[in-house]
């Protein structure tokens, strides 16, 4: 064991002292990837190692270099074991601290507050940790996790121990660090200094809170935003219960197609329903033209506002709504329906007094659902909202508009949090066991009985109808591409799809659309954010499920509640905690792929609970017994039995890089253009056709994506049909 | 094959689950190349006294010994210990061949000579042949020997089996006992079988340790807990006696005069001195006879049962269970019967009641 003890404390020294001597300390312009500071390490300054650094008067970085050495010290001069892992931890955590405290003191420009300046003298400035200053920061974690493994902590296991810490490391860094840097953010002024007058002008600004529309007024936003949520979450939840007893309880004739709506919420973009509205119902749509020719009614801007919002965002959640209720309205057990009806009760009676109060906790957190989603939702009251928005467009607007107040933003996205989170602590707490529904899938036998009939034919005429009105929206996005000047002039046409993603030959290939460009970043970020997406998910839901650590339930609270944060919030918080020293990241591919990583990973880690769910405990620990390390373990067992789980949350976090916007507008630049905001740019511009083919191209190359994999999953399938391990069904993950 | 033969200690051994403790303080020696079965009732933490031995749960205190070197802190994937999983816990994906071949790649072995080490071991339980198939193209029975098998050729110090049989129908689970017992008596492997099985424990244990509430209640051969049972625990958990109430009339040397009911035997002493006592009373310890010397009855309930009759029978002694194999037609209920003692049934409890 002591010399597995040494070999991994060797090469993280060994990387510590390369970082310290070999790789430029500091972030530097030009980058680290693109190789030009090899030849001026030791000569430029901004370049220079932390060692020359701390040489050349940068005495914050002695401290480092002093407890490098003391790690050093410690492997060579001591043997292994319990104390010295102490020793080693304690190095570690004094590392982190140090680090942690001279990067948020010691800013651009000196010190960052003025206490410190005042007691301390002045300081010289320094940029954002570079290369070299991240990796001595994982050195210093997994010091921590090796000297605990040492110490003989979860069993000495020094894999799972590395991955906890590194795990609480990143999620620190990319979760709650730019929270609290977007609350301190708002108590501060243009230079840096505390001020609480942003904060209180916003918090008791009438813009937010009044409630003047109870007497005929206008109300503010939040308690707008609030009242939306409602409204929406009211009708989802309608909307799919109706759906999901056509699919299951009906002898309707084209339920199985019903199913495909599910897939719709995946694949589309969150502003295109909002768009093909407008097309539809907006001022020159074409339904609104229809009507107005017919009546001679002016029907104007009605659709601009709450009431649009409302209808776009019915149609783009009532699949979420349906797919969860088809699981709720599934699992209530055919026998306490079957017993009800033995016991003298019709189908009606038995509906309503036994079906209907066993779907309740269901309806309910499928309630919830609507009511977060319709909060965090950005796309359709971006493209819908016209003069009066919602929560999440004005904290957009607060920061990218003329305002430029990030207080206001700050303020409105703690109102947006506050709502969500609760909605989410409901469903975490108020519903967690009180659950009906039969899970263990098993069923015991019977059959759902059929709704009543005076139930069933209303149900259907509903269903029906939305169903059309949603084929003829999405109907609207196809067409919508092909058309010359949408309300004008309707003759057809290729020229939105040339504009967009024409290409041209002269001696080699060129892609002369205008499109090109963002839908290569897009595709590059979204393959890159994708395995890592999967890869810290799945290890995340491994040491979730199997591993037994103080904190765990906490952790994985954590976690599953930053899937709550809307986000518009996380885009704003990313911006304020990433734009200055000491983690310096705005404008680059970097914090587009964390972005993506940190907002998809409580999919995967979802999806891989529930995969996990199924693998028996035992197959681990037989395959330690068998003197596997957890490494090797994961590699040889685990990984290979969830491969349907790896493929699903790859394929999922894909497609979720490529539809978001809410996070991504805030974070795109010139360089790193992603289609949505990209798309967004364009129907702000009036470009509708444009907008649309591009929308459409995106749809299509999701559904080949997802086609693609459901063909593979399926073929694995048909393989060995032995196989319990199926894969958790890609549009389930949508749901929550 | 040569096995190892590894010495296993417990010294003090504490485990806590949170605030729950479910081993307070367990001491235990076990010799090289003894099979011992931890027997309890279920939640009394045989289990948990395995996982500990296997390193897939720490000790809250105390030191684990096998081989003579102290294991504590040594995580599961370096003791030389393996184990049978009650589910077997078979790697779905591999085959039974590299299922078995894992553990010796694990430990840096060339895929080669470990596909021929599996295959010999595959051999050595009876599944020669079978190395291309599935674990889900197996029977049961099969996958059990599979899950020996990968254990085995690890040549562990010692064997762990979590009840190894519980997945296995009855009539199979005779057979695979009788198996494990003979393999572990060729190869000479120190094995520790957990189950809560007494009579599959009495089957095939060179010695048992009875379990109750996370400590030892008894520890010895099968005869030794069968003949002479510790506690009242011990001799209703190990064959179902009844426990009634009898009184030492006098002690001479190691035996006992004891009045029982009535009627007068002699038994080991076991250190009581005249008085009250508790004893053990087999349910095969009596003839059951309709005249003649013993302890007078009523017949409450009779079960024929084919090769012998089962009887509770109302009587100084109370409520007593009783079982005949001599007598071809049961008695009715209410009839009066007398109860002759036979002394190999019946032992003194030495705790005090
Ligand atoms: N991981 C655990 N967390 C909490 N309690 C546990 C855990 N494992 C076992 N226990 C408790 O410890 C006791 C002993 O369990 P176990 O060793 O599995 O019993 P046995 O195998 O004898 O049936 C039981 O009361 C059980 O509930
Ligand atoms: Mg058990």
């Amino acid at each position: 064991m002591t010399s597995k003890d040494n070999r991994r404390l060797d090469l993280i020294l060994a990387a510590g002292l390369i970082a310290l001597v070999a790789l430029p300390w500091y972030r530097f312009n030009g980058g680290f990837f693109g190789l030009e500071w090899l030849g001026e390490l030791y000569s430029a300054a901004k370049v220079r190692p932390g060692a020359v650094q701390a040489l050349t008067g940068r005495w914050q970085l002695w401290p480092v270099i002093a407890l490098i050495a003391v790690a050093a010290g410690l492997r060579f001069m001591r043997p292994a074991g319990p104390p010295r892992g102490k020793a080693l931890a304690w190095v570690g955590a004094i590392g982190i601290a140090w680090m942690l405290a001279e990067g948020l003191s010691v800013g651009l420009r000196g010190w960052n507050w003025g206490l410190l300046e005042a007691t301390f003298g002045d300081v010289a400035g320094q940029p954002a940790f570079g290369a070299g200053a991240v990796i001595v920061g994982v050195v210093f974690a997994l010091l921590i996790a090796f000297g605990a493994a040492e110490r003989g902590a979860l069993k000495g296991d020094a894999f799972v121990l590395a991955s906890i810490t590194l795990l609480v490391l990143l999620v620190a860094v990319f979760v709650f660090y730019p929270l609290v840097s977007m609350f301190t953010g708002a108590f501060q002024n243009f230079d840096g200094s505390f001020t609480s007058e942003g904060v209180r002008n916003n918090i008791v600004d009438p813009k937010i809170w009044s409630l003047a529309c109870l007497a005929g007024g206008n109300c503010g936003i939040a308690w707008r935003t609030f009242f939306l949520a409602i409204c929406t979450a009211t009708g989802t939840t309608l909307l799919g219960l109706v759906f999901a007893l056509v699919a299951t309880r009906t002898g309707f004739r084209f339920k199985k197609s019903l199913r495909l709506l599910t897939v719709l919420p995946i694949i589309t973009p969150p502003f295109v329903v909002g768009l093909a509205l407008t097309m539809l119902l907006g001022r020159s749509g074409s339904l609104t033209q229809v009507i107005e020719s017919a009546t001679g009614w002016e029907l104007g801007r009605w659709l601009y506002g709450l009431t649009g919002i409302w209808i776009a965002q019915m149609l783009s959640f009532t699949p979420i709504s349906f797919l969860v209720l088809i699981g709720v309205v599934e699992g209530i057990s055919p026998s306490m329906e079957e017993a009800s009806q033995t016991l003298r009760s019709d189908r009606w009676r038995t509906f309503r007094k036994v079906s209907l109060p066993l779907m309740a906790p269901g309806l309910a957190n499928a309630f919830l659902i609507g009511f977060i989603e319709s909060m965090a939702d950005f796309g359709n009251p971006l493209v819908l909202g016209g003069s009066g928005g919602v929560l999440s467009t004005e904290i957009f607007f607060a920061v990218v508009g003329a305002q430029n107040d990030p207080a206001r933003a700050a303020v409105l996205a703690s109102v947006l949090l506050v709502f969500t989170l609760s909605a989410f602590l409901a469903q975490r707490l108020w519903l967690a066991g009180k659950n009906y529904s039969t899970v263990t899938g098993k069923g015991d036998g019977g059959r759902h009985i059929a709704l009543p009939r005076r139930v069933a034919w209303p149900v259907i005429s509903v269903a029906v109808a939305w169903a059309a009105f949603t084929i003829t929206v999405y109907g609207m996005i196809v067409f919508g591409g092909f058309v010359k000047v949408w309300g004008l002039d309707h003759s057809l046409t290729f020229d939105h799809y040339i504009r967009a993603f024409g290409v041209a030959w002269d001696g080699g290939i060129r892609w002369t659309g205008v499109a090109w460009d963002s839908f290569w970043t897009t595709m590059e970020i979204a393959l890159i954010a994708a395995p890592l997406t999967a890869a810290v998910g799945l290890l995340t839901a491994w040491l979730i499920v199997r591993q037994r650590f103080p904190g765990r339930s906490v952790f994985e609270f954590a976690l599953m509640m930053s899937f709550a944060i809307p986000g518009t919030v996380i885009g704003i918080s990313y911006i304020m905690a990433f734009n200055l020293p000491p983690l310096q990241m705005t404008g680059t591919a970097v914090i587009l792929i964390a972005c993506f990583v940190f907002r998809n990973m409580p999919v995967g880690v979802r999806g891989g609970v529930a995969a996990m769910a199924q693998l028996d405990g035992s197959l681990d620990e037989a395959s330690l017994t068998l003197g596997a390390g957890s490494a090797r373990t994961m590699r040889k067992v685990i990984l290979p039995l969830m491969r349907p789980a790896i493929l699903a949350a790859l394929v999922y976090s894909f497609v979720r890089a490529i539809t978001s916007i809410s996070a991504v507008i805030f974070l795109v630049s010139a360089k790193y253009n992603m289609a949505t905001a990209y798309i967004v740019g364009l129907v702000e511009n009036g470009e509708y056709g444009i907008a649309i083919a591009y929308s459409s191209v995106l749809i299509l190359v999701m559904i080949t994506v997802i086609g693609g994999f459901q063909l593979l999953v399926g073929e694995r399938r048909l393989r060995r049909p032995g196989d319990t391990s199926a894969a958790p069904p890609l549009a389930k993950d949508a749901a929550t | 094959m040569t096995q190892k033969r590894g010495a296993v200690e417990f010294r003090a051994v504490r485990k806590n689950f949170g605030a729950f403790t479910a081993i307070p303080d367990l001491s235990l020696a076990i010799e090289p190349g003894e099979l011992v079965t931890l027997l309890g009732p279920s939640g009394c933490g045989k289990t948990t006294t395995l996982r500990m031995l296997a390193g897939l749960e720490s000790p809250s205190d105390g030191q684990i010994l096998i081989g003579g070197q102290d294991v504590t802190r040594l995580p599961a994937d370096r003791r030389d210990v393996s184990m049978v999983f009650q589910s077997y816990a078979l790697f779905p994906h591999m085959t039974v061949g590299q299922n078995v071949a894992y553990g010796l790649e694990s430990g840096g072995m060339k895929p080669g000579p470990a596909r021929e080490r599996a295959t010999e071991t595959l051999d050595l339980v009876g599944l020669a042949g079978l190395e291309k198939r599935l674990p889900a193209e197996l029977s049961g029975g099969q996958q059990q020997r599979v899950a020996v098998a990968r254990a085995l050729v690890l040549e562990p110090q010692v064997l762990l089996l979590d009840e190894p049989l519980s997945n296995l129908d009855a009539r199979l689970r005779r057979r695979v006992r009788t198996e494990i017992r003979e393999l572990q008596q060729r190869l000479g492997f120190t094995a520790v079988y957990v189950t809560h099985d007494q009579e599959e424990a009495l089957a095939v244990s060179d010695r048992i340790v009875v379990m109750k509430e996370g400590r030892v209640a008894q520890m010895g051969s099968p005869r030794e807990l069968y003949e002479s049972p510790a506690s009242e625990f011990i001799a209703d958990f190990i064959g179902e006696a009844n426990v009634v109430d009898g009184q030492v009339v006098s002690v001479e040397g190691d035996v006992a005069q004891v009045e029982l009911g009535g009627a007068t035997v002699a038994l080991p002493a076991r250190g009581l001195q005249p008085g009250p006592a508790r004893v053990s009373f087999r349910a095969n310890a009596v003839r059951v006879t309709t005249g003649g010397q013993g302890i007078a009855g009523t017949i409450a309930t009779s079960a024929y049962l084919g090769d012998h009759v089962e009887y509770e029978i109302d009587g100084p002694l109370g409520r007593i269970f009783v079982v005949d194999d001599e007598s071809e037609t049961p008695l009715r209920p209410g009839s009066a019967v007398v109860l002759e003692l036979r002394p190999r049934g019946l032992a003194l409890i030495p705790e005090g009641t």
